[in-house]
């Protein structure tokens, strides 16, 4: 596409003369995708990509928003950033109605980034090894030295506890016994650890391998506290109902840890809390919580009270002069799935989700909804009759790492030899079995959307599990 | 280099309520520069996040020069319109728009219902009896109806509609005020799982051949129940503590939370008797998403308050 | 948008019904055969289909003339080619009521009930179907056949009529006016022979004053040529010499007012409308002649059509309008064939389409077919039924001439206001006002019926009197004295036998307190129950009323109970009582409903009240 729009003469050179670097190189790279390449290497006719590209370059006002789709595979960085490089040829960013818009997939994983839960910055985004003051000023205030190196993310987590340089593990609300790729490899190492907490508000499968479970509270309505979502904007979430049993807040829990382990934080509220953060991060200090109460959610940087938030964060590219640093424009190659599909192997799986369920669904399944349908290897009309298949048939799915039953049905969505599932209902196919923990080098993010797989036919009497419908709901009471 | 978005520029617009002069911005309406003033209006089919439907007809008042009276949630304010609320024309409109809906439909859960029949003194009962529910309603064909003695006043009674556990339908308190299907369609949710269907008293919201809801495309975002001003739609939840005489709304409380289902940050107000949810909606005047939500958001609630396994 | 549909699939005579209209679907995803190869990269169809809305009305009759009723895989077949959700698909097929959406027989005979049939016997009509062959909706032994209730068929000059609607792959729809029970048995049994009605002819065939009905009964309404030797054509020359402001000049000064009932001067109309800065711009022809007791337009078009095509071209010349729709009732088969045959003969001579007689102006003209609902004679009414919405009117403002159809300009007027044109271009703008009164200029068409000796279409200059008009179709049969005349039709307005001096004008009318409405005259007699009458003008305003609006939707209802419990004489608590709760609702109709069928809702109830004194020991 942006090939094709720099060579239709669409490009807007006021822009990116203005305020972008490295043009001239990425337009000599991207010469080589012509429409007809595009066409070869993605099957979407020429045609339509230039349509595409030309009502894309001239309009007046255009976004970009994706979801897993573009970041789940090992190319995930590389996806996004040739996402970014089309909307600067266009000058399509930092203005009201245009940009770059991920929508994140949970209600804090903007905000837990926020609040340095990555393992190479601190809260507000302050780099861990270079960035020395904010080291400093962090270490002053909690009192303990930071270390000047970065951490491991989760990937690098899961080849800690391989070498076994990882022993002990606490995990906060993540079930990863059955969120993560290529699950029976995540179960054996959890296993293996030394000494592992979870602390949830269910008993996950994750939970179910731990030497200690934490009830913990639901921290959207059971907590106070902030979230920040995918525009930034960070909002208030207000307890509004008594944890259940024994279950306690997450900050309770953390603080009375932490007293136990012989500091006394002395129960801080979540505003104190809170207070000391905007203490500390710079983009946060004009967030008060009356404030976010007043104006329904501000939206970060936000650097001091009086500061309406800022709604769009590349508008400094369009400042006279550029406000920061250039927009560089990064080259990327085309790699296809790590995982090709072969003629043992001939489908390609990807994942994804359903509006009604929410990922491992330890908590969508808890309520009734006529949209729950269970898990289902959704295929082609072309691929099911050429199988010999019919809608509901239970089927065997495997791939090079593992192997499920799952009930079959047909999707006009779906192209022939690409198959869809969800891993919305673990308990009844498992499917992370199937994918594969191939990641992003840069990200860690495991290559979700992308595995090989074959479609057996089960003979009668060979399958062993039973239609969603006939199972008794895990839900509810 | 500057922003291509720009205020667009306004002119103000002056007007006459009941004798005081109100300026307005071109564009609003009567409704806004009444409210200006400071007289309330009675309204049931307007809603403030979806385009006014002037279908309900209550909040008419009566502009100088025209032949007839206008509503003023979509009549927009024009210079020199001099405009009364509460002249003994306006005041017979409402009355009568009142009992007419309130001797063929269930007010029941109307929440402003008593407020209005008290105010404009309305007696439906001088309609006669009320006829009782019709089962076949859904069927009736267009242009045809039954001959009458006149002796009970028809009605929009017919059996509730439950088909499914997110929420029921009673369309024996239906209003018509179109704001469910608005909701549902091309202002919001852009489902289009329900329409208005047949034609004068037999008008009825409905899927395609009157189907169940989980054949139709609802994705029970329960948009439309956030906007039903009658309780016509609501959450079986609810529904189900009011059957059994259950529903204490003074002892409810209402907080405002943000859902904890994806980045968008969509707020919901949660309200809660007994320390257990009982419905949720969501602020119609935040930014976000202006009162809408999804079916996780509006109904994915129950995890929270299913954990007996948190007990052990 | 992700469209939804049940999980039906249509059969290949319901997919051949809508393929025959839309064309063959484009892609897998507007409902083809799919491909796997292309269809799974590129979804082709969605805007093409969504600016197809409009068809959505002509692709709903294309099933219910086919199979007989809107089915669910039908529907839903529809859905997918216009990618328009099932559930409005529905909405707007519930709408109107000559699409069954439930199982219906093929054949359905639609008897009128209206007012003027009463007067010439339906009751018995319908009682002696009731009798021998089953209640409404009842099928015939062989499933072909069935009957139901019709509002006005506009045959109120030879009622008592049935309309018989046959779908199937040639299907048919046939008038029969009158209508004895025998003709009625034999159609629904469809015996051979059973003869349709054939175009009216006036009862002043011949007398030379005539203007708009000079050619019916005279000219050859099949044919192009015979139109043109009886001076057709000869008003859109004098039009292109005199150019489009010329034109509206020459209306405007003609002081034409438009004829379907709200008397708004047609020269500002089109002043408006040509100035107008958007584009395009649509002329729209109201035939939805619904109103009961009228009839004008149906024998203009059945005997004249070509003169209704004549006089769009030329409004279109004028305000540079390139497309224009007639939308027309659906209960006028007769008149639709007319008027298509004189679409499509115009077209072969150049006389529609690109470069109209080589001047270099467009006109593209097409007939929407309306599907039994009176609301669709309501002019944003019909804006949203041509657009394929369900027949609602809009709140004005905003008005056509600036946000009509398609939130464009539009022109929209009645069949008799546009053929009054080709008199102004004849004779010049002032040439046209001599004739008539100072404020109504020109002839008028009124609809006699009901009991007279020669009901029928009587075209007068303005000014004459109630009286002479009556007396020209021979006033009431003999031995027989007149109760009460209705001006106006159903949304007009009664007047006593003792008024029938009143001047017919616009201005004239106006100072009496009624209306001329659409130009219906319809007389009683001393033998008809008035409470009969007003029963079922009540119980027509509750079947036609829309639903949009609480004080029509209602207030209809509540209205036809009131006359009930009076007409049977068990009013509530008294008779004044019930008569001041009908003057409470009429006001609340009359002030705060949308449009104009819930304002005037209760406009001949109240004056047979008022007026006649009906309920009040007055006529009965």
């Amino acid at each position: 596409m942006a090939n094709e729009i720099i060579q239709a003469g669409l490009a807007n050179m006021a822009f990116i003369e203005h305020s972008t670097e490295n043009f001239e190189n990425y337009k000599a790279h991207v010469a080589e995708y012509t429409l007809e390449r595009a066409e070869e290497l993605t099957g979407v006719p020429a045609e339509a990509i230039r349509e595409v590209a030309h009502a894309y370059a001239k309009a007046d006002r255009a976004m970009i928003s994706w979801t897993l789709g573009i970041t789940e595979h090992h190319t995930g960085v590389d996806n996004v950033l040739s996402l970014i490089s089309l909307a600067l040829v266009c000058g399509h960013v930092g203005r009201y109605g245009s940009g770059l818009n991920p929508l994140r997939g949970q209600n804090n994983v903007q905000g837990g980034g926020d609040m340095g839960a990555i393992p190479n910055r601190l809260p507000g985004f302050q780099d861990i090894e270079n960035n020395h003051e904010a080291r400093e000023k962090f270490s002053q205030a909690y009192g303990v030295p930071i270390r000047d190196r970065y951490g491991w993310h989760l990937t690098q987590m899961f080849h800690g506890m391989e070498t076994g340089e990882l022993k002990y593990c606490y995990i906060i609300g993540e079930n990863p016994a059955q969120s993560d790729a290529d699950s029976t490899r995540v179960r054996s190492l959890l296993g293996g650890l030394n000494f592992l907490v979870v602390q949830d508000i269910f008993a996950t499968k994750t939970a179910e391998l731990a030497d200690v479970i934490l009830p913990g509270s639901a921290s959207w309505c059971e907590s106070d506290g902030t979230v920040t979502n995918s525009e930034r904007r960070v909002q208030r979430v207000r307890k509004a109902l008594d944890p259940p049993g024994e279950a306690m807040d997450d900050q309770w829990i953390l603080t009375e840890l932490a007293k136990r382990l012989g500091f006394d934080w002395s129960y801080p509220t979540s505003e104190d809390i809170w207070n000391e953060l905007r203490s500390l991060s710079p983009m946060h200090t004009g967030m008060s919580y009356a404030r976010l109460e007043e104006l329904g959610g501000i939206q970060w940087p936000c650097p001091e009270e009086g500061h309406a938030g800022s709604p769009r964060l590349h508008e400094r590219l369009w400042a006279d002069p550029v406000q920061g640093m250039l927009a560089t424009f990064v080259p990327v190659h085309d790699r296809p799935p790590f995982e090709a599909t072969d003629a043992e192997f001939p489908i390609r799986l990807t994942t994804g989700r359903r509006l009604e369920s929410y990922n491992t669904g330890v908590q969508t399944e808890k309520f009734t909804s006529p949209l729950h349908v269970g898990e289902f290897l959704e295929l082609c009309p072309e691929d099911m009759e050429r199988m010999n298949l019919e809608d509901g048939e239970i089927v065997r799915v495997s791939s090079r790492r593992g192997s499920v039953e799952s009930p079959v049905r047909t999707d006009v969505r779906l192209r022939p030899g690409l198959g869809f599932m969800t891993y919305h209902f673990p308990d009844q196919v498992d499917v992370n079995v199937l994918t594969i923990d191939a990641v992003d080098e840069k990200s860690g993010t495991a290559e979700f959307k992308a595995c090989a797989i074959k479609v057996e036919k089960l003979a009668k009497g060979e399958q062993t599990m039973t239609a969603y419908a006939d199972r008794e709901l895990v839900a509810g009471d | 280099m500057s922003d291509p978005v720009m205020m667009t520029p306004k002119r103000m617009v002056e007007v006459e309520v009941d004798g005081q002069a109100v300026k307005v911005f071109e564009g609003q309406t009567l409704l806004d520069a009444i409210t200006k003033v400071g007289i309330e209006t009675p309204t049931l089919c307007f809603g403030d996040t979806l385009a006014p439907k002037n279908a309900c007809r209550v909040c008419v008042v009566e502009v100088e020069g025209a032949r007839v009276l206008q509503p003023s949630c979509s009549r927009k304010a024009e210079p020199g319109m001099k405009v009364h609320t509460n002249s003994e024309r306006v005041r017979a409109s409402r009355r009568m728009v009142l009992e007419l809906l309130a001797s063929s439909v269930d007010l029941s859960t109307t929440s402003v219902a008593p407020e209005y029949l008290a105010a404009y003194e309305a007696r439906p009962e001088k309609f006669g009896p009320q006829a009782p529910p019709d089962t076949h309603r859904d069927h009736h064909r267009a242009g045809h109806s039954a001959e009458t003695d006149g002796q009970l006043a028809a009605t929009v009674y017919q059996g509730k509609k439950i088909d499914n556990e997110l929420y029921m339908r009673d369309y024996s308190k239906c209003i018509l005020c179109y704001k469910c299907v608005d909701a549902c369609g091309e202002q919001w949710q852009n489902t289009y799982a329900i329409s208005v269907a047949g034609r004068g008293f037999d008008a009825r919201i409905s899927t395609e051949f009157v189907v169940p809801l989980p054949e139709s495309a609802c994705v029970y975002c329960g948009n439309c129940i956030q906007v039903c001003p009658t309780g016509a739609l609501m959450f079986k939840s609810e529904h189900d503590l009011r059957e059994e005489g259950e529903w204490r709304e003074e002892e409810q409380t209402v907080t405002t939370t943000i859902c904890t289902y994806c980045g968008v940050g969509c707020n919901l107000e949660l309200h809660v008797q007994d320390n257990s949810i009982v419905k949720v909606t969501s602020p119609p005047e935040h930014s976000i998403t202006h009162g809408n939500l999804c079916i996780k958001g509006r109904f994915g609630f129950q995890h929270a308050q299913a954990r007996d396994g948190a007990k052990k | 948008m992700d469209i939804k549909l049940l999980d039906v699939a249509p059969t290949e005579v319901e997919k051949g019904a809508v393929d025959l209209l839309l064309g063959p679907p484009l892609s897998g995803w507007d409902g083809g055969e799919r491909d796997a190869l292309t269809d799974t990269r590129v979804a082709e169809g969605g805007h093409e289909s969504r600016e197809d809305r409009h068809l959505l009305l002509p692709v709903l009759w294309a099933v219910q003339d086919r199979i007989g009723y809107i089915s669910a895989p039908a529907l839903a077949y529809i859905s997918k080619r216009l990618m328009v959700p099932p559930a409005e698909v529905y909405g707007v097929a519930s709408f109107y009521m000559m699409l069954a959406t439930e199982p219906s027989p093929p054949r359905v005979l639609h008897v009128c009930e209206d007012i003027a049939c009463k007067c010439l016997g339906s009751d018995d009509l319908i009682a002696t179907l009731q009798e021998r062959f089953g209640p409404e909706g009842a099928v015939s032994t062989d499933g072909r056949s069935t009957w139901h209730r019709s509002p006005c068929l506009g045959q109120c000059d030879r009622g008592p009529a049935v309309l018989m609607m046959e779908a199937g792959l040639e299907p048919f729809t046939r008038t029969y006016a009158p209508a004895s029970s025998g003709t009625a048995f034999a159609s629904l049994a469809e015996e051979e022979g059973v003869v349709g009605t054939e175009p009216a002819v006036p009862n002043q065939l011949g007398d030379p004053s005539l203007r708009l009905l000079r050619r019916i009964g005279v000219v050859d309404p099949w044919s192009l040529d015979d139109y043109r030797a009886k001076g057709g054509y000869d008003a859109l020359r004098n039009a292109i010499a005199l150019g489009p402001a010329g034109v509206i000049r020459e209306v405007k000064d003609s002081r034409l007012m438009g004829r379907g009932g709200a008397a708004f001067p047609t020269g500002v109309k089109w002043e408006a409308v040509a100035q107008q800065p958007a584009r395009p711009k649509f002329l729209i022809c109201n035939a939805d002649e619904s109103e009961p007791g009228t009839f004008k337009d149906r024998v203009i078009m059945e005997g004249d059509p070509f003169s209704l095509v004549e006089s769009m071209t030329i409004a279109a010349y004028a305000m540079g309008t390139e497309t224009g729709f007639i939308y027309l009732r659906g209960e006028y088969p007769e008149a639709e064939r007319a008027v298509q045959n004189a679409i499509d003969q115009a077209y072969d001579r150049g006389l529609l389409g690109d470069d109209i007689l080589g001047e270099g102006f467009t006109f593209d003209l097409e007939i929407r077919r309306g599907a039994g609902a009176y609301i669709c004679g309501e002019e944003t009414a019909i804006f949203n039924s041509i657009e394929g919405f369900r027949g609602e009117p809009r709140s004005k403002p905003p008005f056509p001439v600036e946000k009509g159809v398609f939130q464009k300009p539009t022109a929209i007027n009645n069949v008799e206001t546009l053929i009054n044109v080709l008199d102004v271009l004849m004779k010049s703008g002032p040439g046209y006002a001599e004739m008539g009164t100072q404020g109504s200029t020109g002839t008028k068409l009124f609809c006699l019926s009901g009991c007279v000796t020669r009901p029928g279409v009587y075209e007068v200059p303005f000014g004459g009197t109630l009286r002479e008009l009556i007396d020209m179709a021979g006033g009431v049969p003999d031995g027989r004295e007149l109760q009460a005349v209705l001006l106006g039709g159903a949304a007009g307005s009664f007047v006593r036998a003792d008024e029938l001096d009143i001047e017919l004008s616009f201005e004239a009318v106006r100072e009496a307190k009624t209306t001329l409405g659409s130009g219906v005259v319809m007389v009683f007699d001393d033998s008809v129950n008035m409470h009969r009458i007003l029963q079922r003008i009540a119980q027509f305003f509750r079947n036609e009323s829309c639903g949009q609006c609480v004080p029509c939707r209602v207030g209809t209802v509540r209205q036809q109970e009131a006359l009930a419990r009076l007409a049977s004489g068990k009013p509530r608590e008294s008779v004044e009582q019930e008569l001041e709760l009908i003057a409470e609702i009429g006001g609340c109709m009359r002030d705060a409903s949308i449009c104009g069928l819930g304002q005037a809702a209760s406009s001949a109830v109240e004056s047979a009240i008022d007026r006649l004194g009906v309920f009040k020991g007055g006529a009965q």
